[in-house]
């Protein structure tokens, strides 16, 4: 693809759009005479093109036949799928009677409801007050400020997860067990959050806020009615960063849920394998099921979500 | 927010700046609004991590269990010197670290081929991100389902294939001790491989393009601009990536919950799932508490030596 500047080192954006097309053609297309500096990079810019559309392809597709798999899964028979891969392959009577058995009976209704409620409210929560926690450290000054912002920065060190134990026994001593709210309250404090919104806030310029100071308007106002308009893209990327990181929480709700009218979707699924036992294509078209909301938020807000995550180094 | 009205309240001021003399009204005002929009964060901060951690570490010398309230009996350091001396514990470690190896090495290579090689396509970037970041964002229960069914032993997809080419006999990959891990680690490349993916296109997008123009007036190939330029450049992405990869591999719970339970027998048990058990079903929290502290001084070790790799990368790019 470098043929790009290997061939036509000038050229801007028209070229831009060519080497991938060439590529798919294969090496005859790979030659337009141009002013070509003649050495060896003509060559191997070629090979290379071919080479990584090869690769890329290659693994795209790789990449894709998981989920295809479980998508043509649980549209076969349970009968059809539980004889093994190569039955699946060959039958395409496709039916959706494990998605009808799925939504008319299941529980997957109250899953979709619990992680619905949990991840929204965790979300509303984590972004307003991590923003405001944020606004104090980037507007304020105060004494025990640097103090705060290094127990902060001490809580990034604390991965979540090993603090389980402890987490359940403080909801059981507060009788949250199997409530939403043993979900909810422990995901509120999201640190890096107040780490990229601060650093967003330092970078928004004092002025817009000391006009209005001057107008009488008060922290609470500047926050508000200048802050928040300003830092809209970076709390949506916050927020859906937090959203899909609530949903797909496996950990917390495991332990804190045992009813099974309120378990989220995760741990609906973790008791899907023993339930449905050989009724594999009812167990595929759950897991379909389970991914679909995120499917849906990861079309919609593409942009935002890859930023998002990419600019949080949130993982796991 | 009843504070609003103590917001708005605060004297108007031209100029905040780093003046912290104490009693001055101005400063008193922007000092209570500094507590009061901490406040609503900090309380479940303190709540749900500053106290859990430190209650983890006082039950860790505690006989706390699960089915008595209160602390019960103190216990020094015996919890420490149970799990240190437990060959579960170890065998946990291993599994831990072994997983660590298998998934650390090709998640971040593939990641840095697959978006350097996206990043190069002009067209059709939305199927790769659909491709390789999609499996990130979904839930793990809803991946070890797929995965636990391509593992079904005998007639699941990979076995199949294996069949296929010649394997008359193929192992179950989740069944059998030796290669459990490797599958839950082929199933965790697949599903995390995206997070990395953008975090390198992130950083190639900030590599000039004109470098690479001027390479090419230069004549150097394809692989020598990448040797030269993309992957020198990436050096910090790479640092980030690995060592991210290594904090999230250390934390690795769900996988194995999902798909192997840590099975068979205890061939694929790793920390938490370790620390997990023992809270909630042995309902031995300060022994579960041990375990965790332990695997909490593990991760933060990683990070302080993250933390050194950073600044020392950084200092070396200041001279340059």
């Amino acid at each position: 693809m470098t043929e790009r500047t290997a061939e036509t080192p000038t050229t801007e954006q028209g070229a831009d759009s060519r080497p991938p097309r060439r590529a798919r053609n294969g090496v005859s297309a790979a030659a337009p005479a141009r002013h070509v500096p003649e050495n060896g990079a003509r060559a191997s810019g070629r090979s290379f093109t071919i080479v990584a559309w090869t690769v890329l392809i290659i693994f795209a597709v790789l990449w894709l036949i998981p989920s295809l798999w479980a998508i043509k899964t649980s549209l076969t028979d349970n009968g059809v799928s539980a004889v093994g891969a190569g039955a699946i392959l060959k039958d395409w009577n496709l039916t959706f009677a494990s998605y009808y058995t799925l939504l008319s009976a299941g529980n997957i209704w109250n899953w979709y409801l619990a992680s619905f409620v949990t991840a929204s409210l965790t979300t509303i929560f984590a972004v307003l007050f991590s923003a405001m926690a944020a606004y104090a450290l980037s507007r304020l000054r105060f004494r025990g400020r640097n103090v705060i912002f290094l127990l902060f920065i001490g809580g990034i060190l604390v991965p979540p997860q090993v603090l389980i134990v402890p987490i359940f026994q403080m909801l059981n001593i507060g009788g949250l067990l199997n409530t939403y709210w043993a979900v909810i309250l422990p995901q509120i404090p999201t640190v890096i959050s107040v780490f990229v919104f601060k650093q967003f806030f330092d970078g928004i310029p004092r002025d817009f806020e000391e006009s209005a100071r001057i107008d009488g308007a008060g922290y609470w106002r500047s926050f508000r009615s200048i802050i928040m308009p300003l830092s809209r893209p970076v709390m949506a990327a916050m927020a859906i960063v937090t959203f899909v990181g609530t949903w797909n929480n496996l950990i917390l709700p495991l332990f804190v849920l045992s009813n099974p009218k309120l378990m989220t979707i995760p741990v609906g699924l973790a008791t899907v394998q023993g339930s449905y036992g050989q009724r594999l294509s009812d167990i595929q078209a759950s897991s379909i099921l389970g991914a679909l909301p995120l499917v849906i938020l990861f079309l919609i807000f593409q942009r935002r979500i890859v930023e998002g995550f990419a600019g949080s180094g949130l993982k796991g | 927010m009843t504070a609003t009205a103590e917001f708005q309240s605060a004297t108007p001021v031209a100029r905040p700046t780093r003046d912290d003399e104490a009693g001055s009204p101005r400063t008193k005002g922007m000092s209570r609004a500094g507590w009061l929009f901490l406040a609503p964060f900090g309380i479940f901060y303190v709540l749900f991590l500053i106290w859990p951690v430190i209650y983890m570490v006082i039950t860790s010398f505690f006989n706390t269990t699960m089915i008595k309230n209160g602390f019960g009996g103190f216990a020094g350091f015996a919890n420490y010197q149970e799990m240190l001396t437990k060959p579960e514990f170890w065998s946990a470690m291993w599994h831990t670290i072994q997983f660590t190896i298998y998934t650390t090495p090709p998640l971040v290579i593939l990641a840095f081929v697959f978006a350097v090689l996206a990043n190069r396509a002009q067209h059709g970037q939305w199927f790769f991100r659909l491709a390789f970041f999609v499996p990130f964002i979904l839930p793990s229960a809803a991946i070890a389902l797929i995965w636990t069914f391509i593992f079904t032993p005998g007639t699941g997809l990979w076995n199949s294939f294996q069949s296929l080419l010649g394997d008359d006999a193929p192992l179950p990959v989740l069944g059998t001790p030796s290669i459990a891990m490797v599958g839950i680690a082929i199933t965790t490349v697949w599903w995390t491989i995206g997070f990395n993916f953008v975090l390198y296109l992130a950083g190639l997008q900030d590599i000039p393009r004109e470098l690479y123009e001027a390479a090419a007036v230069d004549g150097a190939s394809p692989w020598q601009q990448i040797r030269s330029i993309t992957i020198p450049l990436l050096n910090r992405t790479t640092t980030l990536v690995i060592l991210l990869q290594i904090v999230a591999s250390m934390k690795i719970f769900d996988q194995v919950y999902l798909m192997t339970a840590g099975g068979p027998g205890i061939s694929t048990q790793v920390l938490l799932g370790l620390v997990t058990t023992t809270a909630f079903t042995d309902y031995r929290v300060g022994a579960a508490s041990a375990a965790s502290v332990l695997l909490f001084i593990v991760i933060l070790l990683i990070t302080l030596v993250r933390q050194l790799i950073v600044r020392a990368q950084e200092r070396r790019e200041a001279t340059r």
